[in-house]
């Protein structure tokens, strides 16, 4: 069987290899060959959605487990299931957008798509692997590209949100490396192996030990909180947003925060499913800050892009409820919003990119009626703002329910207070749709350009996935379900305690 | 002893007598061409350090002995190192060949002395008895003192040597003090007789922890650990660059070997599980402690440092403290991991010095501000920033480098003791590290090249062997880094100890 997942991670490897090789001056070779680097493995995703058997909850597209490390009986080992395979077809779709996003860089052209490349690879790898090992390493591999490219191609005051990045995200990761070698150490014949590790008859030693158990939860728990990012570990997220270009910004938030509760999901909760049990209830207590905490900032905002980043803060919080409800319907509704909120926050980014380009700042109290002279860009606007403010019809609201139906199963209290975040998010929405579209036209933007085309086309693909996920979810349901299932069954022995 | 002894004792010698040649036809050489033509010097070293490694490697099929009435070992241990220094040699030789700085010293004698070290750290690494360790560590110490002060006509490099002569002198002297307490004590000088003497007589517990306090004074100083560390950033600053990299890796390796045989061997026993301090003295906690306080004192002191000689020292000392951790933990993983380590960082750190005196060499400064703007040099300047990167992200520890690999081997091994708060400590401050290792990724790739500078702009061609170098060392640190499993079966095989 033709190697899907490592093909898709590693062919952009090749590209950047190529763009190498580009000779100099020719930055429109540069930006073709990337872009034509990304479509083979968009192809490769929509052969995988086909080709991925629903019923299945297990791995499938499985490579391996080939030696690497023998001595370490460190693994080659790469599989996708339900929770993986729509964050893969997720990150082929945006790595494609963004490149044709990031199509205006003049700085350094070579240099801006090799590293982007290099960390496509690295988020491709980071959701196919199954080995904590390779996990780990791909992780890590991803840091140092978005360093650079935060730092060279940002705004003002990038080189500060890139270190900050950076160390932040660094000192979360050492965190799941410590655990990590817990694992390796206290594990009947010394395995990385995730599947492996998820048999709980095969912990030994300390291991078995509950409050040595907790530990380690806690210290993946705040490794991936720093990634999801959850508050009060999220304040990386705002300057490295808005510090980095729009293609970047669009990576991150679509992307990158989604590895924080995939990790949570793919290692937390099997490996250590009763230490998951015992801190659900911090899970969604920190759910609830995060959805309601992050719409509050987000509301007081006046750069577009904060507010939007803030959003990103809010909507990861339903991610969190969901997980920690442990239904099948809370951990559908996680995954599922975790995909859909990566199209709908892609395509917020890349809006505020387009306003950006033209007018050269962010400010929301600086436009005004932007309606009368970009009716195109303001009805696509007004699109996205409705998703991420969950109107039914669209993907949000889907996600959004699914959390909260999981949700107030377990945890009446918090999902009460959860669903006043929607309440807000709308209500931050529609307020900056008013001043930036609505009202009388700001003379300084009589003749603003409108939205281009090439700009439409990176945002039409989203577009029309929110919209059918809204109106026919189980396409992207089915792909989550069956696993979805068996991690809650998984649960079913341990007593949950909710609230 | 009769001569067939004498025989096989030479026999085994053989590596360390290809060195004694070596210096011998240095000496004629010295001698018949003297300054005529320096290029004579760097290649019979060469040679010899070659011979050395041929030899070391033709002993493998002997079994460990012990050589000049138990003076000097020859084991797997032994042979490890020996194939270490020699590296380390060679990497000096290059580095110092046709070097600026060196080319201001007596080249005849510089060459020769830094073949008579690679004797002295060979004889250390192999010594089994406490005179044995005195003299050898005396003669690694004075022969790095003069070396230290060759550069003639340097206030800075006098400076540096008689810091050093007077720093050194003291710490030996309490060393030899130690030994002396410690022969009173035991009765016996020879490193196995101390340990079966401990193992059945009652000694007096103050007196034997005064004797092993003050012996690692003398161990201490050589590795640059708290509290014997402060003449490191001095030394490292004066010295010509070339011997500071040879310094920075060479000795200190040798420093450690002494180190692992004089507690293992003389301090501890063997347990099913690894080695087990010997009753009355708690050393592995000792050594915990000095680790945490000499990782913490290197990293932070680091943080402010502008001369990158100096700030290189400082993360010398910090990577002491790394390697301390292992001595904690004293386990078989912790010697391999000890071992592992030490070889990559002799790669990742001679190559961060290599492109010190790259730069040092064509910009002239051995500031860090001389860093600004390195990408924007010139094809050289983009690959001696690539290969710093590289260099400096694996001694921060970050996938897929080298450093990485010596690290998690590392915390493998202390959490596999259950150490966790030390593992803690140690991640905490590779976190730490990044700060300052970044700094200079920031200046190179971030920064860009004020008016005066670009003046400049075109590095020039530095000396052909240094350039090829830093790609060797570049392509080995990621090499390893990926493919590090023969690395670390070789590092697993030389953990026999004979005594």
């Amino acid at each position: 069987m033709f190697p899907y997942l490592s093909f898709m991670t590693f062919w952009p490897l090749f590209g950047a290899l190529l763009i190498a090789f580009v000779p100099k001056g020719k930055d429109s070779w540069v930006r073709w060959t990337a872009l034509l680097t990304t479509l083979p493995p968009l192809v490769a995703a929509v052969k995988l959605f086909y080709l991925f058997d629903r019923s299945v909850s297990g791995m499938q597209f499985v490579e391996g487990p080939f030696p690497w490390i023998k001595l370490f009986h460190i693994d080659y080992f790469m599989g996708a299931d339900g929770l993986s395979i729509s964050m893969i077809l997720l990150t082929a779709l945006v790595c494609t957008v963004a490149i044709l996003a990031s199509w205006g860089i003049e700085k350094s052209v070579k240099a801006y798509f090799a590293l982007f490349l290099l960390l496509d690879a690295g988020m491709m790898g980071v959701f196919s692997a199954l080995d904590f090992f390779l996990f780990y390493v791909f992780w890590e591999v991803m840091l140092l590209p978005m360093y650079f490219l935060i730092g060279i191609w940002g705004g003002p005051r990038r080189e500060y949100a890139a270190i900050k990045f950076f160390l932040y995200t660094l000192a979360g990761s050492v965190l799941m490396l410590l655990v990590m070698l817990a694992f390796y150490f206290y594990s009947d014949g010394h395995v990385f192996n995730l599947l492996t590790l998820a048999d709980q008859s095969k912990h030994l030693g300390p291991l078995t030990a509950t409050h040595f158990r907790y530990l380690c939860w806690l210290g993946l728990f705040i490794g991936f909180a720093i990634k999801v990012p959850i508050v009060p570990f999220h304040t990386w997220l705002p300057d490295a947003h808005v510090e980095a270009p729009t293609a970047i910004s669009v990576v991150l938030a679509a992307v990158l925060l989604k590895m924080g509760t995939y990790g949570i999901l793919r290692i937390c909760f099997p490996l250590l499913p009763d230490a998951t049990v015992h801190f659900a209830n911090l899970m969604a207590a920190l759910g609830m800050i995060n959805i309601v905490y992050g719409a509050l900032c987000a509301m007081a905002q006046k750069d577009f892009k904060r507010l939007i980043a803030y959003s990103s803060v809010s909507h990861m919080g339903f991610c969190l409820l969901g997980m920690a409800s442990l239904t099948p319907e809370g951990l559908n509704g996680a995954v599922l919003q975790m995909f859909n909120h990566g199209t709908i926050t892609a395509m917020l980014f890349l809006l505020v990119g387009v306003v950006y380009d033209r007018a050269h700042h962010r400010e929301i109290n600086g436009f005004g009626g932007l309606a009368q002279v970009m009716p195109r860009y303001a009805t696509i606007t007004t699109f996205a703002f409705f998703a991420a403010l969950g109107l039914p019809g669209l993907s949000g609201f889907v996600s959004e329910v699914l959390c909260f139906l999981g949700g107030f199963k377990t945890f009446r209290l918090y999902t009460i207070v959860s669903v006043s975040g929607v309440v807000l998010t709308a209500a931050y929405m529609l307020w900056t749709f008013q001043r930036v579209f609505l009202g009388s036209l700001n003379e300084k933007y009589k003749n603003i350009l409108e939205i281009n085309t090439r700009e439409v086309i990176s945002l039409v693909p989203f577009m029309i996935i929110i919209l059918v996920a809204g109106f026919y979810p189980k396409i992207v349901i089915d792909l989550m379900s069956s696993s979805m299932a068996a991690l809650s069954q998984s649960f079913d022995s341990f007593h949950l305690a909710g609230l | 002893m009769t001569s067939e002894y004498m025989k096989q004792d030479l026999y085994y010698f053989f590596p360390e007598l290809v060195l004694i040649g070596t210096i011998f036809i240095l000496f004629l050489a010295d001698f018949f061409v003297g300054n005529k033509n320096k290029a004579v010097y760097p290649f019979f070293a060469f040679l010899g350090f070659v011979g050395m490694m041929v030899a070391n490697h033709s002993s493998a099929f002997l079994p460990p002995a012990s050589l000049f009435s138990n003076m000097v070992t020859v084991d797997g241990m032994g042979r490890f190192f020996k194939y270490l220094f020699g590296f380390s040699g060679l990497l000096g030789i290059i580095l110092s060949s046709k070097s600026p700085e060196v080319e201001k010293t007596d080249t005849a004698s510089y060459f020769t002395l830094l073949t008579a070290l690679v004797l002295g750290m060979m004889l250390l690494a192999t010594a089994n008895h406490l005179l044995m360790i005195y003299l050898a560590l005396e003669m690694v110490s004075v022969l790095s003192y003069i070396l230290t002060g060759s550069v003639r006509g340097s206030r800075r490099s006098s400076e540096a040597a008689l810091k050093y002569v007077i720093y050194g002198g003291v710490a030996s002297g309490i060393m030899a003090y130690g030994i002396s307490l410690l022969y009173g004590l035991t009765g016996t000088m020879s490193l196995p007789e101390i340990a079966v003497f401990l193992k059945t007589h009652a000694v007096s517990r103050p007196v034997l922890y005064m004797s092993v306090l003050m012996m690692m004074a003398g161990f201490g100083y050589k590795i640059a650990s708290f509290p014997f560390h402060m003449w490191c950033p001095d030394v490292y600053e004066g010295a010509p660059t070339p011997f500071t990299a040879f310094l920075s890796v060479g000795p200190k390796a040798a420093g450690f070997a002494i180190l692992i045989r004089f507690f293992i061997v003389a301090m501890s026993q063997q347990t099913e599980t690894g080695y087990m301090a010997i009753k009355p003295i708690g050393w592995p906690v000792l050594l915990g402690a000095l680790s945490i306080a000499t990782m913490t004192v290197g990293n932070l002191a680091a943080l402010q440092q502008t001369n990158m000689k100096r700030l290189l020292a400082y993360s010398s000392i910090a990577h002491a403290g790394y390697m301390l951790m292992g001595f904690a933990a004293l386990n078989g993983e912790a010697l391999t991991a000890i071992l592992f380590y030490m070889s990559v960082y002799v790669i990742m750190n001679i190559g961060a010095f290599l492109v010190v005196i790259i730069i040092s060499n064509q910009l002239g400064s051995e500031d860090i501000n001389a860093f600004k703007g390195l990408s924007r040099r010139g094809g050289m300047g983009i690959l001696l920033s690539l290969a710093m990167t590289i260099f400096l992200l694996s001694l921060t520890g970050i996938p897929p480098m080298a450093g990485f690999i010596g690290k998690f081997y590392l915390f493998g091994a202390v959490m596999k003791s259950g150490l966790y708060g030390l593992a803690l400590a140690g991640v905490l401050n590779s976190v730490v590290s990044l700060y300052y290792y970044i700094r200079v990724v920031k200046l190179m790739f971030f920064d860009p090249l004020s008016e005066e500078e670009r003046v400049q702009k075109n590095l020039g061609m530095p000396i052909l062997s240094h350039s090829c170098l830093v790609c060797v060392l570049a392509f080995l640190t990621l090499y390893l880094g990926l493919f590090w499993n023969q690395l670390a079966q070789l590092t697993l095989k030389s953990t026999v100890l004979h005594f």
